[in-house]
């Protein structure tokens, strides 16, 4: 029921105060105004109402009426979220073009799902079954790559009375019927369900599973699992936008839901035009068919850019809760929490860190702590896995979001200026980053896949370490002073650097690397370096290794060979093989 | 102001406060948030201003031209009843402006063609056009190595007194589309905004565009040093209502200089202060990055209408710190960044642009095949990749001595010199087409080995490797 509750009585930017507010509730939406801008109610004291506002509060008055709603904040769950693009409350942007041209004007209202457009609706239990919460009663293909399965919403139980037939449906019409304890409960399509609060599940699993990026860095370093954690962290310009993106692109999770919390609109618009055209290599489907994006963009309103990392969230449990695999960006969690900065600061309270408010480890926690593995209340597995992009200011991961992400995560990206700079992407620093998640996916490898990694990463990790260390000799005597087994690992480090770890997001062939491609490639290069090793102890000196035309092969491996002809690997083995073989023999005691 | 409308709204004599640049007046009602006001002082002059916080009985207000003069009995507010609004017109091409607005050339009034509110209004992400086609500014910094686009926001970052102006007004006078389109009959605006500058530097650019037969195509917003502070709030937005309307609405290409962001940002912290809010790093408020973004990403191109708008904002980074809330915000925000350094600008290098810290973002999607030329995307990657080595192998020289160097490494300080001298550097009037850049760029290339050019395709290399035709050095 929406009825007046008060009358604004201050405005100050996003933030309003309305006054004779006896009944209200904490994080209840309200809609202020004539325009009826919609709000949030997020503080109460005596009769007067703090209210965020997600719309530009220009030209709004005191004395204007504030209209409670009598629920929190909550989105419409249903048919039609997949492949649409919101704002921060969940509008469609789409459709606000359509209405109000092609800026965003104010009070402009849309609901999140059509209301018009059928589905092929297709029921899954039968009159005098019994349903649980969470149980799939029904489902429609919601795109090709996604069959939207229909949950009977957390709290609502009892023997179907009634279910519609197969057929063409709109998310409004009554489907299904069930006897509650209480009474009769109709559903529909659609469902409702509060931004802020979590969305139920009966147990969690522990992440075991990699979520399979294509990433080399990623997959074979610093890998991320399926309901796991990761946070991306980087100055300006290191990449956490391409990288957030190339997951969003190339993911093997089943659903993506990408936020873009207060970015730039052409970042946004890249994905629109992007997406539909490139063809996921498991299914040969357009990405879009299985993406959501939100766009709150840096001009958008502060207010709903707090909103919008919610919004995402709650979408993406929801098909968790169907059983598949999500994988949720936001880029960047840090205009998160400036707009948390910014809100707390207008209500005057009373600031901690770098004015940010006191509560924002809190949020930052309850944030990622909505990732996981699951098993849902219909007793599938579904995952959450949360990648979230920080911006430091300066790039100095010192800073309060940096730090307080960091306690909330398995799996940290950190992204280096100097190899941005270097044009070295992913800028990942492999001496700074570290996932949590190594270990555990390493039996997931070895059974599903027959890939054993660990003794190749531990193996390559190594001769990073060391070229990290011997660096800093060459720079000061420069690299002939040292043994030739020690620039033995400075090429082999290079190898692994130039060859394998730099992986361009530009490059038509090199933009994903298949697990298989990824494994064979490391083989490798760590073969390369172990025979070379033995020919160097041979006393063959470094500069015939350094001049075998076979470097230059393994330096070009990662867009000479396609994914779909990782065989052809097994030539370039051979040819390391005769050249080292070759100098095995001249130097051999 | 004598061109802002004012439709008879309340009038109050009479104030409750002044603090700084803030006035506050009691007793009013029906007040609106961000509502336009204009302030009679006490000795007839008008100022203007607008509402920053309201409630029942007081209402803050932000007063452009500052308020000295303003008495607590004698001033008179009168409040507008809409939010702060220019007229926009396609004749205001050609003239010069005050920081919001008001014509100063002498010449009467632009008839206008309608008012637009100066805040504007976010671009739905849905309708905008990504870009993909590159303008040739002629200077192989940009054009080679930090490609801008259409639609694009490259900011220069630079430093007091470093030729940031002069390669600035270059790129504005040579700036013209690239590639497949080259040539197309085209309406090309210049939309120039000022916020604390020097008058000589305001000069410097008038005196640019004339000479180059630019000015009619031009509109300038000035906020000079002394002018009021706070009124340069409103001019870099005054400027992109008029941008947005030549863009959107006329299907102009437009170019929009705003300079110097560092003033505008200093008067930003100015006002944050008077309000008594919890400054952020070196006292700027935590909402810099959203105030920042709400004036750059007016900036781009929407489906449909034929116009873009392209904007290079200007900023002195105080002590040459790019780590400086004004640069670092900015580059969260901008699409790369153009920097300008001082080293370079000491060795006599013009224009002196550091091309490591900097990056044109959309560039990957407007070089290439069909765009520029085949091998530039790959001729960009080695030249950051190879100059990014000088760096090491020049700090290593420092140490051992460039006689300890390999001879490789020799060869590579052979490179770098060639890179800022012939590459980099060029002359102030000249203006290379994308292909003597791209020729330039493989002259100095071929300095190094061809074993070292490991981002350069084979074919690439057969094609160009050890070509030195094609340009005449200044
Ligand atoms: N994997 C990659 N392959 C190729 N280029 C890359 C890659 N990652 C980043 N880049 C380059 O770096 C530039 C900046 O990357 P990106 O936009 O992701 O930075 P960012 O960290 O998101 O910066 P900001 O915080 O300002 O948004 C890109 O425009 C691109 O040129
Ligand atoms: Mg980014």
């Amino acid at each position: 029921m929406v009825m007046q509750i008060g009358k604004v009585s201050w405005i100050s930017g996003p933030v309003i105060r309305a006054t004779g507010v006896l009944d209200a509730s904490m994080l209840e939406m309200v809609e202020v105004g004539n325009e009826r801008m919609v709000g949030e109610i997020i503080g109460l004291h005596g009769e007067t109402a703090s209210i965020q506002v997600y719309e530009e509060t220009s030209g709004l008055k005191p004395g204007a009426p504030v209209y409670g709603t009598g629920a929190p904040l909550s989105l419409e769950l249903g048919p039609g979220l997949m492949g649409g693009i919101f704002d921060g409350v969940q509008r469609p942007l789409a459709a606000l073009a359509a209405q109000s041209g092609s800026f965003i004007g104010r009070g402009v209202h849309a609901h999140a799902l059509d209301r018009e457009r059928t589905w092929p609706f297709k029921p899954a239990v039968q009159v005098g079954d019994t349903l649980r919460p969470g149980q799939v009663w029904g489902s429609v293909q919601e795109t090709p790559l996604i069959e939207h399965r229909l949950l009977a919403p957390p709290g609502v139980s009892g023997v179907v009375t009634a279910i519609a037939a197969a057929g063409e449906r709109t998310i409004e019409e009554h489907l299904l019927q069930v006897a509650s304890p209480g009474a009769a409960q109709d559903l529909t399509m659609m469902q409702s369900w509060p931004v802020r609060q979590a969305r139920p599940y009966a147990r969690r699993l522990a992440p075991r599973t990699p979520l399979i990026t294509g990433q080399r860095v990623i997959d074979t370093f610093f890998p991320l699992a399926k309901g796991g954690a990761a946070a991306i962290p980087g100055g300006f310009g290191a990449g956490k936008t391409v990288t957030q993106h190339q997951l969003a692109k190339w993911s093997d999770a089943d659903v993506i839901v990408y936020i873009g919390c207060g970015e730039r609109g052409n970042e946004i618009t890249q994905v629109l035009e992007e997406f539909p055209a490139l063809v996921d290599p498991r299914t040969g489907r357009p990405l879009m068919e299985r993406t959501i994006l939100i766009a709150n963009t840096s001009n958008m309103p502060v207010a709903a850019r707090e909103a919008s990392v919610y919004t995402g969230i709650t979408m993406a449990e929801y098909y968790r809760d169907m059983g598949y695999d999500v994988a949720l960006m936001a880029d960047s969690t840090s205009r998160w929490a400036e707009a948390l900065r910014e809100i707390s600061g207008r209500l005057e309270e009373m600031p901690a860190e770098e004015g940010f408010p006191a509560y924002l480890p809190a949020r930052l926690a309850a944030f990622y702590e909505r990732a996981g593995q699951v098993v849902t209340l219909s007793g599938e597995t579904g995952s959450l896995s949360i990648v979230g992009a920080v911006s430091p200011p300066g790039g100095d991961f010192s800073e309060p979001v940096v730090q307080h992400t960091k306690r909330f995560i398995r799996c940290f990206w950190a992204l280096d200026k100097d190899l941005a700079n270097a044009r070295h992407f992913p800028s990942v620093n492999w001496l700074e980053s570290y996932s949590e998640y190594l270990a555990d996916v390493q039996g997931w490898w070895r059974d599903n896949r027959r890939l054993d990694w660990k003794s190749l990463q531990s193996e390559a990790m190594t001769i990073l370490h060391r070229e990290a260390s011997l660096q800093q000799i060459v720079r000061l005597v420069g690299a002939d002073a040292l043994p030739d087994e020690e620039r033995l690992v400075l090429e082999v480090a290079r190898l692994l650097r130039e060859g394998y770890l730099q992986q361009s997001a530009l490059d038509e062939v090199d933009t994903y690397a298949s697990a298989e491609k990824q494994f064979r490639m490391l083989q490798l290069i760590i073969e390369f370096y172990h025979r070379a090793k033995v020919v160097i102890d041979y006393h063959c000196p470094i500069f015939q290794i350094r001049q075998l035309p076979v470097i230059t092969d393994l330096l070009r491996m990662k867009s000479r060979i396609a994914n779909d002809r990782v065989a052809e690997l097994d030539a370039l083995e051979a040819e390391i093989n005769r050249q080292i073989g070759a100098l095995e023999k001249d130097y051999r005691p | 102001m004598s061109r802002v409308r004012l439709a008879g709204g309340q009038e109050v004599r009479g104030l409750a406060r002044v603090e700084g640049p803030l006035i506050a007046v009691q007793g009013v009602r029906n007040v609106a948030y961000d509502e336009l006001v204009e302030i009679v002082a006490p000795d007839g002059r008008r100022l203007h201003g607008r509402v920053l916080e309201v409630d029942e009985e007081i209402a803050v207000i932000q007063v452009f031209e500052g308020t000295a003069g303003l008495s607590i009995p004698e001033t008179r507010v009168r409040f507008a009843g809409r939010p702060l609004e220019i007229p926009v017109a396609a004749e205001m091409l050609g003239r010069v402006f005050n920081g919001v607005g008001t014509p100063i050339d002498g010449q009467p009034a632009p008839l206008p063609e309608r008012w637009a509110d100066v805040n504007g209004a976010p671009i739905n992400p849905t309708v905008r056009e990504y870009p993909r086609q590159y303008i040739a500014t002629g200077i192989s910094a940009i054009d080679g190595m930090n490609t801008l686009l259409r639609g694009q926001k490259l900011p220069i970052f630079s430093g007091n007194g470093l030729p940031h102006d002069q390669l600035a007004a270059q790129l504005a006078r040579q700036a013209r589309l690239g590639g497949a389109e080259a040539g197309a009959e085209e309406r090309f605006a210049i939309v120039f905004a000022a916020m604390g500058i020097k008058n000589d530097v305001a000069d410097f650019f008038r005196r640019s565009f004339a000479e180059s037969g630019a000015l009619v195509n031009v509109a300038m917003f000035l906020n000079l040093a002394a002018d009021p502070v706070i009124e340069r709030l409103i001019t870099p937005r005054a400027a992109l209502t008029l941008a947005e309307f030549l863009a959107f609405e006329k299907g102009m290409h437009v170019l929009v200089i705003l300079t110097d962001m560092t003033n505008y940002c200093e008067a930003l912290r100015q006002l944050s202060s008077a309000r008594n809010e919890i400054p952020g790093r070196k006292g700027y408020p935590g909402y810099l990055y959203s105030d920042l973004a709400s004036i750059y990403e007016r900036t781009g191109r929407i489906r449909g209408r034929g116009g873009s708008i392209t904007q290079v904002p200007i900023l002195t980074m105080p002590n040459d710190d790019i780590t400086h809330p004004v640069p670092d915000l900015t580059a969260f925000i901008t699409e790369g960044q153009i920097v300008v350094s001082r080293d370079l600008a000491q060795e006599g290098v013009y224009p002196p642009v550091a091309v490591l810290p900097s990056l044109s973002r959309l560039m990957k999607d407007g070089i290439g095949e069909g765009l520029t030329r085949g091998d530039h995307p790959h001729v960009a990657s080695q030249m950051y990749a190879a100059y990014a080595h000088v760096q090491d192998v020049k700090s290593l020289a420092a140490v051992i001595g460039e006689e300890e160097l390999t001879k490789v490494d020799r060869q590579y300080l052979e490179f770098g010199q060639a890179f800022e001298r012939q590459f980099i550097g060029q002359g102030l009037e000249e203006d290379r087409s994308i292909v003597q850049t791209l020729e330039a760029a493989w002259k100095v290339l071929s300095i190094l080995p061809q074993d070292e050019l490991t981002r350069l395709s084979d074919d690439e290399l057969a094609e160009h490797y050890g070509s030195t035709e094609g340009l005449a050095y200044t």
